[in-house]
């Protein structure tokens, strides 16, 4: 082996008589790390956005240019409409979120552990999940009236069967040898639905609040657009229809930073109750 | 106390797994349950420590479990069934916790249960940190804090490799030499059982029923000795004649469950 591998590796192995280099053929599909690219990314984009529009390929009544929508982001922000609209939105989906979600997770939790709730609960769930929750605003709007309730009542909903199905599909998933490890301590059952069942359908539940949180999102802005006189969504729609498209990519822009904002904090939160896994 | 088991039948669906069950496992005695794969040792094991009702037989205490037991039969599992989002120490207390005890009483029996079983420096770490035989001592650990009368093994270290099994082996048989409890020890492997057990209860396949009752005639703490050796080498070839055949016809079944 030795005198082999002394050889000049420039000879190749055309030098070595009956000996056949093995070619190379893994290591494919390696997800390689490229750092700053995302950044350069973006800034190629709306460098490419400004230009067009500066130099008039583009009709700024349209597009306006980057620039421009960050100058009526600005003027916005200082004259206290924007906070307006977002508070009365942040509002909103916290309030419908909150409930949708605590409400979902408790029914999902009864359909998970309870056979009979499962019986009676998963057809009811089954039927009503496919519905578009934003075509039952009409209806909210009848029985509650045109204010916050029926908004708030359509955001709940919207997030309220998504997360009963990932709740019990998340209990379904907690790994039985566990409970019967429980069982097998005489641990009791409300100490094994607390201290088993719960922590172990966590990762799911806390999954399907990336959902969630984005079907609330979308549901929030249709139901600002429909009937609202505050709401990102109403500054959207208002600014469209008087084509001042410049505010109404900023309230565009606003969205796509909530939404980053809120994906972060569910990976903070996320990193924090299941540091275990 | 004895564990009585009496006349266990138990079927799944048209299945008879197992048939006529009969033993008694006497007070602080080793009995190792072995057979081919299929034979209904693990659903036995259940049925001994109350998770799984029997067809037909009972099983019973005879006399009473010690005072100071939590909990007289106590599993260990072949896949540790540690709970993940626990630390070890916070995993060996879960069995504690719903008994009348003070807190410093439960801190206590978890203390001395890890220096027992060597985790101390460990007691802050996640399961997935640890190596399966750590994960497996803490499930030891776990088993020692409610003090078993008798513990119900359930292949504990089929789910190891080759050095950590002998490692762990030799600390099972010390710690029986120690606390001297009784233990169901299910196993489908011939030199575990021959090197820990007392008695070796022989299943047959499918349904299961008692074969063969060995009794191991060396103390525990001389089976390293030459002369044991041998001895449990003969006793090694005549059960694994009476298993081969059926070991054999367990490997070629195609599963239909």
């Amino acid at each position: 082996m030795a005198n082999i591998d002394a050889l000049p590796s420039a000879l190749g192995a055309t030098a070595r008589p009956g000996l056949n280099e093995i070619p190379f053929r893994g290591g494919g599909f390696v997800v390689k790390s490229h750092k700053g690219v995302g950044v350069i990314g973006f800034i190629l984009i709306l460098a490419l956005w400004e230009i067009s529009v500066r130099a008039g390929w583009i009709n700024p009544i349209f597009l306006p240019a980057a620039s421009d929508v960050l100058a009526a982001l600005w003027k916005l922000a200082a004259s206290g409409e924007l906070w307006l609209h977002l508070q009365a939105s942040l509002m909103r989906f916290a309030i419908g979120w909150s409930l949708g979600t605590t409400a979902g997770v408790i029914v999902g939790f009864g359909i998970g552990v309870w056979s009979l709730a499962r019986g009676i609960g998963l057809p009811l769930v089954s039927a009503l999940f496919p519905v578009p929750k934003i075509a039952l605003l009409p209806l909210f709007i009848l029985w509650l009236g045109i204010g916050e309730a029926s908004k708030v009542a359509t955001i709940a909903l919207g997030c309220f069967f998504t997360t009963v199905i990932a709740t019990f599909s998340a209990i379904d998933a907690v790994p039985r040898n566990l409970i019967r490890m429980s069982q097998s301590f005489n641990v009791p059952t409300y100490a094994v639905l607390a201290k088993v069942v719960l922590p172990g359908a966590l990762p799911g539940i806390l999954a399907c609040f990336r959902i969630t949180t984005s079907i609330c999102l979308i549901i929030l802005v249709s139901a600002e657009m429909i009937g609202a006189e505050y709401g990102i969504g109403s500054l959207i729609i208002i600014n469209g229809n008087l084509m001042q498209t410049d505010k109404l990519l900023a309230g565009v822009v606003v969205l796509s930073v909530l939404g980053i904002c809120i994906g972060y904090t569910l990976t903070r939160l996320e990193r924090w109750l299941l540091r275990w896994r | 106390m004895k564990l009585v088991v009496e006349g266990i039948h138990h079927r799944f669906g048209d299945l008879n797994v197992l048939e006529d069950i009969q033993f008694t496992v006497a007070e602080s005695e080793i009995l190792a349950i072995i057979g081919p794969s299929g034979c209904g040792k693990s659903t036995l094991l259940s049925i001994l420590g109350g998770i799984l009702q029997p067809s037909a037989g009972k099983v019973y205490f005879d006399g009473a479990p010690p005072a100071a037991s939590l909990n007289p039969l106590t599993y260990i599992f072949q896949d540790f069934s540690l709970l993940p989002w626990r630390t070890v120490e916070a995993n060996v207390m879960l069995p504690l916790e719903h008994h009348a005890l003070t807190r410093e009483a439960m801190q206590a029996r978890v203390d001395d249960v890890l220096v027992r079983t060597g985790l101390s420096d460990f007691k802050a770490a996640f399961p997935k940190q640890l190596s399966g035989g750590m994960r497996q001592r803490v499930g030891i650990a776990r088993a020692l804090a409610v003090n078993p009368a008798i513990l119900l093994m359930d292949e504990p270290l089929s789910a190891l490799d080759a050095q950590t099994r002998d490692l762990l082996m030799e600390d099972f048989l010390a710690l029986w030499l120690r606390e001297r409890m009784g233990a169901v020890y299910v196993t489908h492997n011939l030199s575990e059982a021959l090197y820990l057990a007392d008695r070796v209860c022989v299943l047959s396949r499918r349904p299961g029923r008692i074969r063969e009752m060995v009794q191991v005639d060396i103390p525990q703490s001389e089976r390293k000795s030459p002369q044991a050796q041998a001895r449990l080498a003969e006793l090694h070839d005549a059960m694994w004649k009476l298993i081969k055949g059926e070991a054999q016809q367990a490997e070629r079944e195609i599963s239909h469950g």
